[in-house]
């Protein structure tokens, strides 16, 4: 009985300082890519500790202002402008989308859902150049319009195919109650099913969010003009232009700021994420 | 079920996959047996772009042997890592919740720009890691001039993204009833052969749909390579990506790129049937009901 106790303290400790270990080596490149944005020049390549000898923020002023003539402030701005429609549309289509596939019954409602799951699957590669030349055709290359059309429909599945999930966990009792009380098919979703599909709509807020925060090949290919550029592109060009003397605390600096939105909306919704993943399961 | 007005509610997405979809698929493969490079109007070339692609091009041969290099290379380390931490992870421990989200973090910021430049700076001669190197009496590497080196890197920054694929495995786990276990035990199993006889085929539709979910990204992989080694040294990361991006946008040559396009996609189709064939195999649905 001893025995079985100190082999099951023995099996505890082991376990957890394996996941010490762990989450110590990843995220060490992080906590330094923090620390390192205090440093000076120097002291980047001369320490591996994380404590900077003084607080020093002239790499963020110096940072912030660029190369450019823009300063971050309107990359930031024009990240938001991409993000924030694409969060909200695609909210509003993909509820209205999944309430139709969970909902409804309608003939090739099969083959359309296996449509949808295929489109999941689809390799972006194949489509992006014709969609480049469709837009480049009609006038809209160096705009926004591209980066966030799709989403008015509900052209991520991800999002549609984890909203469906959701929305086949609540009981159809509640529809039903409500067709009797006089409620219309879209008052069903609004007033009854919306408030409890609250959770999952959370994550896809979040998900969409980080994403297109992240994404970078998309604004490569479509924005031109450096004013219109979005954070991650402006993160490149300062990149590309290191020619001479590299301010490296400078680019760190910048890369801190540029995850920052996307780390502070995680630790304050952790919760969701780990449910968006795990309830459907894909991707990140 | 409610029967009318179905249609309504999906109609928006209907016209959606025509849009963005079903016409771009279609336009796609007819633009690959063309020549157009934007100014003159594109002109039928038959296979031509197919044949020299797969005969002529050591350039693109090359980009395909190196995506294979990438995705063989990162899917298995980074979904047995995952399990690997997930295994660890299901278990009654104190700050279950800062592990996950700790390890979830490269997973959301991973594909930022940001950890790019983090990345090239980190293994730079003189960065953080041949720093510590140094600590542990090992020599500077020069991650960015040795083609294997260069894999490794790009390499690493998807492997350090495990955290999905780590979540949804431990999910799985959860789910796993413990009287199997019990049962297992009572039998006489040892922890090994519990592990192997009893978890691994219960998580087989897991690993499945994180196979696949996995290696369609892989192969597809761009901004590491892009960002950090820009497919260099000698094209060893230049992977098919980043060539049917350079062919498109930097040589306008649009029915060429498409059509590497499609032989990725072939790839990817290949690499994917045989899966989904093999799964009868050695995929185990113990109630008939996939992921």
């Amino acid at each position: 009985m001893q025995k079985s106790m100190i082999k099951k303290h023995v099996n505890y400790t082991i376990r957890y300082l394996v996941l010490l270990l762990v989450a110590f080596v990843m995220l060490y490149p992080m906590l330094w890519l923090i620390s390192a944005s205090f440093k000076d020049n120097n002291a980047i390549f001369t320490s591996i500790g994380l404590w900077p000898n003084k607080l020093d923020f002239t790499s963020y002023v110096k940072g912030w202002q660029t190369g450019t003539e823009f300063t971050f402030s309107t990359y930031f701005f024009n990240t938001f402008k991409i993000v924030i429609p694409k969060v909200i549309f695609c909210i509003v289509s993909s509820t209205i989308t999944a309430y139709g596939f969970a909902r409804f019954d309608f003939r090739f409602k099969k083959a359309l859902f296996s449509l949808l799951i295929a489109t999941m699957f689809l390799p972006q590669v194949i489509t992006r150049l014709p969609l480049y030349l469709l837009w480049r055709q009609i006038d809209m290359l160096d705009s926004y319009v591209p980066l966030v059309i799709n989403t008015l429909f509900a052209q991520e599945a991800f999002f549609v195919f984890m909203l469906i999930q959701f929305l086949r966990s609540i009981p159809m009792d509640l529809d039903e109650a409500a067709t009797i009380d006089g409620c219309n098919s879209f008052q069903i979703l609004t007033k009854i099913l919306l408030p409890s599909l609250k959770p999952a709509i959370m994550s896809c807020v979040i998900f969409q969010f980080v994403w297109s925060m992240n994404d970078f090949m998309g604004p490569l290919i479509y924005i031109s003009s450096v004013e219109k550029y979005p954070v991650s592109i402006a993160l490149k060009m300062s990149i590309d232009n290191t020619s001479g003397i590299v301010a490296w605390n400078q680019m760190i600096a910048m890369s801190v700021i540029a995850i920052l939105p996307s780390l502070i909306l995680f630790f304050s919704a952790q919760k969701f994420f780990v449910q968006g993943v795990t309830s459907s399961g894909i991707k990140g | 079920m409610k029967n009318r007005g179905g249609y309504l509610y999906i109609l928006p997405w209907c016209i959606g996959v025509l849009i963005f979809t079903v016409y771009p698929f279609i336009t796609s493969l007819m633009l690959s047996f063309t020549n157009y490079d934007l100014i003159n109007p594109a002109e039928f070339v038959g296979l031509n772009n197919y044949i020299k692609l797969l005969t002529k091009d050591t350039a693109f041969l090359k980009s395909i042997v190196a995506t294979l290099q990438y995705t063989i290379l990162t899917v298995p380390m980074q979904l047995t890592f995952a399990l690997f931490i997930a295994f660890i992870l299901n278990f009654k421990i104190k700050g279950i919740n800062f592990f996950r989200s700790a390890y979830y973090i490269p997973s959301i910021l991973g594909g930022n720009a940001a950890i790019a430049i983090l990345w090239r700076f980190i293994f730079r001669s003189d960065g953080l890691v041949n720093q510590v190197l140094n600590v542990f009496g090992i020599d500077n590497v020069a991650w960015f001039s040795s083609p294997v080196a260069a894999m490794f890197v790009i390499s690493l920054l998807k492997v350090w993204q495990f955290g999905s694929s780590m979540l949804i495995f431990l999910a799985a786990l959860q789910e796993i009833p413990q009287e199997l276990y019990e049962a297992s035990e009572v039998d006489g199993a040892t922890k090994l052969r519990t592990f192997f006889s009893v978890t691994i085929p219960l998580l087989t539709p897991t690993i499945f749909f994180n196979l696949i979910m996995q290696l369609v990204n892989a192969f597809q992989e761009f901004n590491g390579p892009y960002l950090i080694t820009q497919g260099g040294p000698l094209k060893s990361t230049y992977l098919s990506s980043m060539f049917i991006y350079d062919n498109a946008f930097k040589f306008y040559k649009m029915g060429y790129s498409s059509a590497a396009s499609w032989i990725l996609f072939m790839v990817i189709l290949t690499f994917t049937l045989t899966l989904f064939k093999s799964s009868s195999k050695w995929v185990y649905y113990s109630d008939g009901k996939g992921n």
